[in-house]
Formats: structure tokens, C-alpha cells, sequence
């Protein structure tokens, strides 16, 4: 016996492959992505951890990344592409027809995980579902109705209607753009393969803090097998500077001569990208000189300046005060205070960062995941030392965001490396890569101090905030302002003074996390609420309906609000309140270890940029030959923007949404409809998109003389408008307008916001959204886990404009949220990877009952409000309280893993705080 | 090239002697997750394929377990009840990729000090058994595994089967996991017992816990106070400081070190309990100690 090759055929979808020359250890996701093209098998972690790579071998469940070429040569292996022509092609449209896609990175893997399970059980049950799929993460959907699309499968469930003309708004209309989700013909990042591409590495730091030297790079390159280049800070033509914020910009692309976090880039290697793929890189010349790290926000301070220009290591400071809050603490009838702790979020989206950048002509082009083409366009110009024109940023399907990707990333590495050597320039990071390198939800540590009046009225609010924002400025500035603003939670509050402070540590880079900040903010405030509930005699619904803001009442900035939803949503839940209640107190007449609790929170969340300029445009246009194109800009990563967006502008110019063709979002094609982030697409870019459908419907209706009241029509190219006179076509075929369409129109739409003083006061928003949760669940009182049950989730959405796509959000943002209160937290060095950073899997994830409640807006359009980042709020705080109502427990620093939840039990036993 | 996939013992042994250094390879589900790279490095030895290395089969001293038997067969196979917590840590590794893929020979090569595999083995007086070119050896499970990622394999060696002995194979088992999470989890602690009993007596004991030491341990002393006990009084002779006396965990991410003791006697106890629970006639009581 001798270590020879194996005979060396695969049968992959029933084709007999050649694997002659492969190595045998190669893993298969590998010979299928790379060698044979087949990119629907996608790959998360490269470690066994994610399943989106699962293929079938022979019939079985596999992760094809642990999977050696060698073990399966003479076998079958199925992929998801083989799925289309196969029976289970109805597996696909079912998950079409439930939502059960959002961005879709996960799909393939999910529907060869019910594949093998449907083909030994037809039909299966819930149970049975999550059992087999459960080897596969998803961080858009909660899961829940990926378990509905496979137990739906054999339902032979017609496509459904296509709403008519102006019914489109309220409709549950699968998403557009979802048939190549479920199909697995989406081109993410890493499967932008273009032709003789290079492939490029980078070298980042391992420590937190340190100096950096080169050795001889050229030699090193010189000897290093299929290495053409090495690229470092001294290589980047333009301003090695970026950041969200322009003022604040300051992280380099390239870190020039000191690292200041783990997993600082500080040069590339850019070579052919098998051999580059293959190498160890463990010898490239670095020579690190580790300095102190500082790692403690309240300590950061006394620490020598990571940036110059921001002494005591202080990024920015954002306040809110109206009245006089110590003094009405003091006339209190009722006073509670509390602090609480978090930690470092991972975004965990299943798709790492990844995207190739090729020159055409003088024009870079930049094909990757992002949340924000425009941002990323201007960064990657100004590094570059480009103007903005010659880069065009051409999002690939994003694999989920949840604003991490708002940042740069990899543009401006791959755009360095194809603008040096010519050739179009891949990179796909690491599982450990992207989760070292990009953004994380900031750490905070809280404190508050909350008083009600002896009728449970409150009447004042401190709360005081320090948040890490890590070694670079990113979205600090915007938590440090919306924290203040919003950690009053949506109640009125007299006096009000509230403080939070972005600090810099050697820590990953804090950034946007749904929420920003007021996630963090509210698992302080709602748990005090709870308290103060309880100190009024007051039953804890009822004490949140009391001092719920409704309409014409001033927040805390004295903005006066109008269209609050928030005491219709506490009204909704209202009976499922008392319900619960009634369950958990007959359950817990039970003697046993479970104890059963129900808890409840409210969100609010101002939808766009805190009292800064957030305009999306809009561009809508008939071609001679009758085509109607909208240009969409704004970034769909799975929340379903290209859908929502499109039925707004259906009902504003009166054509069903089966008449439009999308285009973009392309910085070459489309307008700018800014990032996906701060829940504002709906808002925003749906206002602008309502205008734009509102202008080119006057155009139409005017050329052909129509009134109001005018019906459009568009089959096979005509155009036609029908009112009381008859049925005219309009003509398409005169000489095109200056956007080159017969007939087009474009609105811009800005949020009316104001600027805040130095006290916080002004119009930070322009439009909020609101919500209340409940959490129902079972604490297990001998070893501190939490199983939670059951989430009901009222929230209010202005108008909801497709209430599938807002329940998966919902379902969604509370997965997130069940994985901020009891399992994720980030610790550099010790969770880079999907098995010590636990995301939530099928088995923890509640019943979830979604109720979507309309009080409209009077500025969102079709009054509609954002809804993306408000899901997330209450599930924590929910939670926390619902464990505390269980046993007693009271939780000051999250995730709630099952020591915590011990250690407070025994201290709730210690102070005679369990409930009897 | 540098891989090699014998079909029988002896050339896989041939070759894990006369190639120093060579990785061998069965299920990857350990392997590849240690590289970001797209192949494994170093030779190969991948005996995934060697005859007679799969499976179940009795044996006239007990039954044989191939070292390379998958989590998914194992966890589906036809065994007794004192097999159980074997069976359902099998279902408990990973989800159902990482069971397809991963072997028990993998998991105690590898011997995480959270390997799920190990704690119901060693309620079973398990014994591997060691083959090279020198011969073959058996080794009680517990002296194999030597600490943290470090066992008693020598270079030249494969683990090709683990044995358990009849006199082991009494009783009822049970296996409980304890995660933050409910698939895809490595356990914050886990526990296996296996009890006989006889005339409503606790006839013999076996404890084991995991992830609470750097080899998971057995608890003598534990067992030793349940033999004679009744089945509705048994969970309760677990005491606490006597689990923690065994034990030596850690602070990680995971949960403290001492969470780790008590939730370890509060699994123990459940897990007594509820074996005794199967015993005719029996009202277990859990009482916190």
C-alpha cells in the first residue's frame, strides 16, 4: 500500500466527474464551488458550524466543508442545484410562497437538510423539521417559517394573485426578488467569480494593540509560491482614512504602523488564487511589538490616546435634559435605580464578507456585500484617491447585514489590489476573519435612576451611559445621540437628563446593530420599569399604558408627536396579557423546578439619521417599448426593500407590481437612496418612491387629459388610461426626455428634522415606530436555563405595507433578541468562530405571535413606519423581566447564560426576593 | 500524493508506522474546522474506509464498536438499554451533518474535555483498543485519555474499536447535556448514569461527568453512596460536595467553574431520578441538597 490517489470519479447531480489532479483532502464545498462552479452550495464557517454548505452523499446530510474529495469518490452527491429539476422543486416555491427566505444565504443549505428528511418522511411535523434542519443557522428568519415552507411543501398551492392595480400596499406579495433566493442562483460575494481573477489575503494583527515593522516584503513575495504582490498601508494612493461619519472618519484600510484592535488588517497578499488559496501565510515579515491594550471603557481614560485629536480616549458625548430630573427624583413618591451590563454583539449574518473588483476601462467596479453602495463608493474613492465617478459599487446579493455592512470592508482591498495589478481581484474572509475584523453591537454600561408619584405617574429620569465603541469611531456618534433620546423608552417623563459616552478601547470596532444602542438602552429602563411597577402597586401593562406618550405629547427633545401607536399596541396585548399571567400562575401552583414567568417591554425607534440629512431618490421611467423600470436603490439584505419599495410606487402611480422591472441598486444606474440602516428604507425611500410614482402618474394623466380619477393600464407595451371619457392610450414613441425614458419622474425625499442644542432639545426624527412584546417562559430553577415559550409581538407599523415581509421581520429581530438576552457575547480571541459564539438554532426559538397594528403616520407614506431595528428592542428587556417575575431573579448584565441566571437565583433567594 | 485510503487494518497500520507524522483522518469534523484552508496539510492516512472499523457487533466478552462507527449509526442502532445514554449523546453531537460524518474513535482521539461521547463510555467500562504494527492493546478509556486534547496513542498507532464489557452492560443508562443552546452546542456540562437495580435497590451505580474536569471523570464515591438504595431515595444520596470533590472545572465562556459543580450534581441527580423513575412501584423524590 503506498499513498497513491484513489480512483478518482464523483457522480454530482448525476454527472460522473473527473477529479483527476484534485487533492484528495480538498473539501468538497471546494471541488464544487471552485471546480465546478456549483455556487449554490454556500459556505458560512468552513468549520461544520453553519450548514450552509450541506449536500447530499448518497442521499445523507453532510456539510460538504468537512467533507474530504477523497471519501467521496464513487459516490452521489446531490447539491441544491440538482433540486430545481427534481421533484422537490415544490420545496423551493413553498419556501417562496411562506417567506421562509430573507437574504438567502442559508437557503441552499436548509432546503438539503429538508431533502434528506423529506426523503424518508413526506410529511413531517414540526418537530421532525427542526430536528433535521437544525444542523443549519439562519440569522434573518426565526426560523419559523422555514419549518411552515417544509411542513407546506406537498400543499399544491397555486402562485398566489398578484394584487391588482392599487392594491399592492396590505398585500402579502412574495418577495420579487425571492425566486433566485429559493433557487440558489443569487450571486453573493464570494460567488462573484470573474475570469483570471486574482485572489487577495490580508495580514492582521493578533493582538489588540501593538507596533508593526515590516521584514523585506519583496523577497518574501519573490519566494512565496503563486504570490504576486504584497500590498501595505504605503501602497494606498488616496487618504488612508474612512468612516461613516465623515468628521469622524479615522480607521485606516490599511493599519500604517500600529494595530489597535485584533484583527487589524495590516497588508495584503495578492496572488493566483490557488496556490494563494492553499498557503500557509504564518512566515510573512511582521515583526509585532505589542503595547498595553485597554480593554475597560470606565478606565480607557487614563490611558494614553489611541487617537490624537480625542483625549481621554472619548469619541463623543451625547446628552438629553428638559426639567430638572434630580430634583423631581427627589419629590418622588417612588424611586428605583439599576444598572446593567452588555456585552460585544457579532452580527453573525451567515454570509462572510467577500466580493471581487474589476477595472472597465477607467472605471473600477466593486462587486460585494454591502448595506450601503453610496458610503461605500465615497470611502473607496477618497483611499483610492479616486474621484467618486470612476467607482462603481455593484452590491452583490448581500447574506445578511444587520449594519455591520454599512461599513467598508474588503472595497477598498480589492479595489487597491485591481487598480495595481490590472486584473480583476477577488477576497472572501475567513468565518474568523469577519467576525475579528468588522463591527460589533456596542458594549454598554448603564446606570439609572427612575420615580413615579404616588399614582404611578412618572416623574423623572437619570440614566447615564459608557459604551464601547472599540479602537475606531464607526457608528459611535450616532449610539453616544440615539441612546439619550430614546432610553426614556416611548413614555412621557417630566424631567428627563440622559447621558451616554462613546469610548475608545484597544476592543473590536463598535458599530451599527440594529438598534444602535437602544437595545442596550432598554434592557435597563424596562427592567427598572418593572421595579417601579411593582414599588407603585401597579400592574406592570397597566404602568406602561399609564405613562405611554400618545398624540400631541412632547418626547424628552420636545418633539411633539403625532400618529403614536404605542398604547395600541400595549391594548393589543392587553388580553394575552392576562392570559399569560393566568397560565404562569396555574402552572407554578405546580410544584417543580420550572418556573413559569411572563414578562413585558416597549420599544420606540426614530426611523433615519439622528437630525442629519438622509435623502433617498427615486427614479421611474416608461421606455418606448412600454417597459417600466424603477430604479431602486436602496439595499435589499433580506428585510425586502426591493419588494416594499416597488409596491409603494405601484399604489402611488396606480400599476399593479407585476408591471415593473427593477434595476440596481448600482451607483452607475441608480440614485441614491443612502444605506440601509436606521429603519428609514420604508420610510424614506418608500416617501420617495411614493412621490416619484405620485409625479409620473401626473405626467401620464395629463398628457392624456385625464382626471384624478384616471385608470392605468400597461399590457404587452400599450399604455392606456380609462376615465368616464373612454380608454386613450398614451404615446411612448416621441423623442426620449433626459434620463432617456418616453415618460419618467424622480423625487427626493428628506426627513424635516432639526438639528439638537447642547441640551439635547429639537426634531432628531422625523417619523418613530413603536412596539410592545411579550415574553413568556420557563426557568429552570436547579441549573438556571431559560426556555421561552411563547413572544407576543404588537407592533405598530403606521400602515403595513406587506405584513409577510413584516412578520419575518418580526420573527426575525426577535431571534436576535432572544440571542442578546440569553446566549451572544463576543470575546475577541476566544468566540471567532459559529460554535463558541452561539446564535440561536431552531430548538430555542419561542411560538411567535405577530400583531401588526396601524396608526398611521402623518409623514411615513400610505403613513407607513419603520419597523426593522423596533423588532429587536423588547425581546431582551421582555425576557429579563419575565424571568425576573418567574423567580424573582434579577438580571443586571446579558446575555443571561445559565451561571447568571443561577448566581442571581441564589441571590434572589438571599434577599427574600422569590415569589411564594 | 500525499493521501492514502486502505481499505484494510494492516495497511493502514503499515502506513501510520513507516509515515511519521501522517494526520489520520475519518469523519474531517474535527480536522478541517482546525484549518482555514481549503485542504488538510501533511499526509494523509484517511481510514475511513478500512474494514471491520464500522459498526456494532457482540463479541463473547461484550460488544465491539468500530472506531469509525458514525454518531447517526450508533445513535440508530439496536442496543441495550444500558446503551442508552451512548444513544442519546450520539444524537445529542452537533445536528445531523456532524452525525452522518463524525466517529466515536474521532471524538476520543480527539478528547475534547467536552466530548460527548466519553461520559457514557466511561459508565460503561469502556476499553479502546490500540492497534500498530507492534500488535494490539486494550486500555480502560479513562487511563487513554490523559488530559486536555492529549491521549495515550502512541505515534505509530490507530484507535480501531472500543470495547464494553459484558459485566458493564447491565442496567439502564441515561446521557443529559447541558448547553446555552439547544442544537450545535458544546456542553457546558454533561453527565451520564447507568444503574442496576434489584428488589427495589440500587444493585450498582456508574456517574460520569463531562466538561467538568479536563477528562471527564467518574464519581466512585457518589456511586459507592447510591449502592442500597431505595429508588425514591437514591438521587437524593448525591451530595454536592462529593460530586465537587471529583471534579475540577474551569472558568470559560461557557459558564464558571462553579456553576459547572453544581449544575453536575443537579444533572447527576436528575438523571439518577429518572432511572429510578423506570423502576416498578418507585416515587422519586429531586430534593435540592
Amino acid at each position: 500500500m503506498s499513498l497513491d490517489a484513489p480512483a478518482p470519479t464523483v457522480t454530482v447531480n448525476g454527472r460522473s466527474v473527473e477529479t483527476a489532479g484534485m487533492s484528495p483532502v480538498l473539501r468538497l464545498s471546494d471541488v464544487l464551488r471552485e471546480a465546478l462552479g456549483l455556487t449554490g452550495t454556500k459556505i458560512g464557517c468552513d468549520a461544520g458550524d453553519c450548514g450552509a454548505c450541506t449536500v447530499l452523499i448518497d442521499g445523507e446530510a453532510a456539510c460538504a466543508c468537512l467533507t474530504p474529495l477523497g471519501q467521496v469518490i464513487g459516490r452521489n452527491v446531490t447539491t441544491v442545484e440538482a433540486l430545481c429539476t427534481a421533484g422537490t422543486a415544490r420545496l423551493q416555491s413553498s419556501f417562496l410562497r411562506n417567506g421562509a427566505a430573507q437574504c438567502g444565504i442559508c437557503t441552499p443549505g436548509m432546503l438539503m437538510a429538508a431533502a434528506a428528511l423529506l426523503e424518508r418522511t413526506v410529511r413531517p411535523d414540526r418537530a421532525e423539521v427542526e430536528e433535521a434542519l437544525s444542523g443549519v443557522l439562519c440569522r434573518c428568519t426565526g426560523y419559523a417559517k422555514i419549518v411552515d415552507a417544509v411542513c407546506d411543501w406537498l400543499e399544491e398551492a397555486p402562485e398566489p394573485e398578484p394584487p391588482e392595480s392599487g392594491a399592492s400596499v396590505g398585500a402579502a406579495v412574495p418577495r420579487l426578488d425571492g425566486r433566485p433566493k429559493v433557487d440558489a442562483t443569487e450571486a453573493f460575494g464570494a460567488d462573484i467569480l470573474p475570469v483570471d481573477a486574482l485572489l487577495v489575503r490580508a495580514i492582521r494583527s493578533p493582538h489588540p494593540h501593538a507596533a508593526f515593522a515590516f521584514g523585506d516584503l519583496a523577497a518574501w513575495a519573490q519566494a512565496k509560491s503563486g504570490v504576486r504582490l504584497v500590498l501595505t498601508a504605503a501602497d494606498i494612493p488616496g487618504l488612508n482614512r474612512f468612516g461613516v461619519i465623515p468628521p469622524f472618519a479615522d480607521q485606516p484600510a490599511l493599519a500604517q504602523s500600529v494595530a489597535r484592535f485584533r484583527g487589524e488588517a495590516v497588508a495584503l497578499v495578492v496572488g493566483e488564487p490557488c496556490a494563494l488559496n492553499h498557503a500557509e501565510l504564518a512566515d510573512f515579515p511582521v515583526r509585532w511589538h505589542p503595547r498595553p491594550p485597554v480593554h475597560d471603557p470606565q478606565h480607557a481614560a487614563e490611558a494614553p490616546a489611541l487617537h490624537a485629536t480625542r483625549p481621554d480616549n472619548l469619541l463623543v458625548t451625547g446628552r438629553v435634559r428638559t426639567g430638572d430630573a434630580r430634583s423631581a427624583l427627589t419629590g418622588a413618591a417612588h424611586v428605583v435605580d439599576g444598572s446593567m451590563q452588555t456585552a460585544f454583539v457579532e452580527h453573525a449574518y451567515i454570509e462572510p464578507e467577500a466580493g471581487a473588483a474589476w477595472l472597465e476601462g477607467e472605471t473600477l467596479v466593486i462587486r460585494a456585500c454591502t448595506q450601503a453602495p453610496i458610503m461605500d463608493r465615497d470611502d473607496t474613492a477618497a483611499i483610492l484617491g479616486l474621484p467618486a465617478e470612476r467607482v462603481r459599487i455593484l452590491p452583490a446579493a448581500a447574506g445578511g447585514g444587520f449594519g455591520a455592512k454599512l461599513d467598508v470592508s474588503l472595497q477598498p482591498l480589492i479595489g487597491l489590489a485591481a487598480l495595481r495589478t490590472g486584473r480583476p481581484c477577488r477576497m472572501v474572509y475567513t468565518r474568523r476573519e469577519s467576525m475579528q475584523s468588522t463591527t460589533k453591537r456596542h458594549p454598554g454600561q448603564m446606570t439609572a435612576r427612575i420615580g413615579a408619584d404616588a399614582q404611578g405617574r412618572l416623574v423623572g429620569m437619570v440614566f447615564d451611559g459608557v459604551f464601547d465603541t472599540g479602537a475606531y469611531a464607526s457608528w459611535g456618534p450616532t449610539v453616544a445621540n440615539r441612546v439619550p433620546v430614546h432610553a426614556s423608552g416611548p413614555y412621557r417623563i417630566g424631567a428627563y437628563r440622559a447621558e451616554a459616552r462613546a469610548v475608545h478601547t484597544t476592543n473590536p470596532v463598535a458599530g451599527a446593530f440594529r438598534g444602535f444602542g437602544v437595545p442596550q438602552a432598554a434592557l435597563l429602563q424596562e427592567t427598572l420599569f418593572d421595579k417601579l411597577a411593582e414599588a407603585c402597586g401597579m400592574d406592570r401593562l397597566a404602568f406602561r399604558r399609564a405613562n405611554a406618550l400618545s398624540d400631541g405629547d412632547s418626547t424628552a427633545t420636545g418633539q411633539r408627536l403625532f400618529g403614536v401607536g404605542i398604547g395600541a399596541c400595549l391594548d393589543a396585548l392587553k388580553p394575552h396579557w392576562q392570559r399569560a399571567l393566568a397560565d404562569a400562575a396555574a402552572a407554578n401552583a405546580r410544584p417543580g423546578v420550572r418556573r413559569h414567568g411572563v414578562g413585558i417591554a416597549c420599544c420606540w425607534y426614530g426611523c433615519g439619521n439622528t437630525s442629519l440629512p438622509n435623502p433617498s431618490t427615486i427614479r421611474l421611467g416608461l421606455t418606448g417599448e412600454g417597459v417600466l423600470t424603477l430604479h431602486q436603490g436602496a439595499t435589499d439584505i433580506g428585510q425586502g426593500a426591493n419588494t416594499v419599495i416597488t409596491q409603494i410606487c405601484a399604489d402611488a402611480l396606480g400599476l399593479p407590481v407585476t408591471a415593473f422591472s427593477l434595476i440596481g441598486p448600482d451607483t452607475a444606474l441608480t440614485p441614491d437612496c443612502g444605506k440601509t440602516s436606521a429603519s428609514r428604507q420604508t420610510f424614506v425611500t418608500g416617501r420617495a418612491a411614493a412621490e416619484a410614482g405620485a409625479a409620473l402618474r401626473a405626467e401620464i394623466l395629463r398628457r392624456a387629459n385625464a382626471g384624478e380619477d384616471g385608470v392605468l393600464d400597461l399590457t404587452a407595451g400599450r399604455l392606456t388610461v380609462r376615465d368616464a371619457q373612454g380608454v386613450r392610450p398614451v404615446a411612448l414613441d416621441g423623442p426620449p426626455d433626459l434620463r432617456g425614458y418616453a415618460i419618467s419622474a424622480e423625487a427626493t425625499y428628506d426627513p424635516p428634522t432639526t438639528p439638537l442644542d447642547e441640551n439635547g432639545q429639537g426634531v432628531p426624527y422625523a417619523v418613530y415606530g413603536y412596539g410592545a412584546q411579550m415574553a413568556e417562559l420557563a426557568v429552570d430553577t436547579g441549573l438556571g436555563t431559560v426556555k421561552v415559550t411563547r413572544i407576543t409581538a404588537a407592533h405598530d407599523l403606521g400602515r403595513v405595507i406587506n405584513p409577510q415581509l413584516a412578520e419575518g421581520q418580526i420573527e426575525g429581530g426577535i431571534a436576535q433578541g432572544l440571542g442578546l438576552a440569553l446566549m451572544e457575547e463576543y470575546v475577541p480571541g476566544r468566540t471567532e468562530n459559529l460554535h463558541d459564539y452561539l446564535i440561536p438554532t431552531f430548538g430555542d426559538m419561542p411560538q411567535i405571535r405577530s400583531i401588526l397594528i396601524e396608526v398611521p403616520d402623518p409623514e411615513g407614506p400610505f403613513g407607513a413606519k419603520g419597523l426593522g431595528e423596533h423588532v429587536l428592542i423588547p425581546t431582551a428587556p421582555a425576557i429579563l423581566n419575565a424571568i425576573r417575575h418567574a423567580t424573582g431573579a434579577e438580571i443586571d448584565r446579558v446575555p443571561a447564560l445559565p451561571h447568571r441566571v443561577m448566581a442571581a437565583l441564589q441571590d434572589a433567594e438571599r434577599r427574600g426576593k422569590v415569589p411564594r | 500524493m500525499r493521501y492514502a485510503r486502505p481499505t484494510t487494518l494492516n495497511d493502514a497500520l503499515e502506513l501510520r508506522a513507516s509515515t511519521p507524522g501522517i494526520t489520520v483522518l475519518c469523519g474531517g469534523t474535527d480536522l478541517y474546522p482546525a484549518t482555514e484552508r481549503p485542504a488538510l496539510s501533511g499526509p494523509v492516512l484517511d481510514i475511513s474506509a478500512v474494514e471491520g472499523m464500522r459498526g456494532v457487533t457482540q463479541t463473547a466478552d461484550g460488544l465491539r464498536i468500530g472506531a469509525a462507527t458514525s454518531w447517526s449509526t450508533l445513535g440508530a442502532g439496536d442496543l441495550p438499554p444500558s446503551c442508552s445514554a451512548l444513544q442519546q449523546a450520539a444524537r445529542e453531537v452537533g445536528a445531523v451533518q456532524i452525525q452522518n460524518a463524525g466517529t466515536l474513535g474521532g471524538n476520543l482521539c480527539t478528547a475534547s474535555p467536552a466530548a460527548d461521547g466519553v461520559p457514557p463510555l466511561l459508565v460503561l467500562e469502556a476499553e479502546v483498543e490500540l492497534c500498530s504494527t507492534r500488535g494490539t492493546r486494550r486500555f480502560p478509556l479513562g487511563g487513554f485519555l490523559t488530559g486536555a486534547r492529549r491521549t495515550a496513542l502512541a505515534p505509530d498507532e490507530i484507535l480501531s474499536a472500543v470495547h464494553l464489557p459484558n459485566r458493564a452492560l447491565a442496567g439502564q443508562s441515561v446521557f443529559t447535556k447541558l448547553g446555552a443552546r439547544r442544537y450545535l452546542v458544546i456542553s457546558i456540562a454533561m453527565v451520564a448514569a447507568r444503574l442496576e437495580l434489584e428488589d427495589a435497590r440500587v444493585r450498582s451505580a456508574a456517574l460520569a461527568v463531562g466538561a467538568c474536569s479536563a477528562v471527564a471523570q467518574r464519581l466512585p464515591r457518589v456511586e459507592a453512596a447510591l449502592i442500597g438504595a431505595a429508588p425514591a431515595e437514591a438521587a437524593g444520596r448525591i451530595r454536592s460536595d462529593a460530586v465537587a470533590a471529583a471534579l475540577s472545572p474551569i472558568d470559560d465562556v461557557r459558564g464558571t467553574a462553579e456553576y459547572r459543580t453544581q449544575a453536575a450534581a443537579e444533572l447527576l441527580r436528575r438523571a439518577v431520578a429518572k432511572l429510578c423513575q423506570a423502576a416498578p412501584g418507585t416515587q422519586p423524590r429531586v430534593t435540592a441538597a
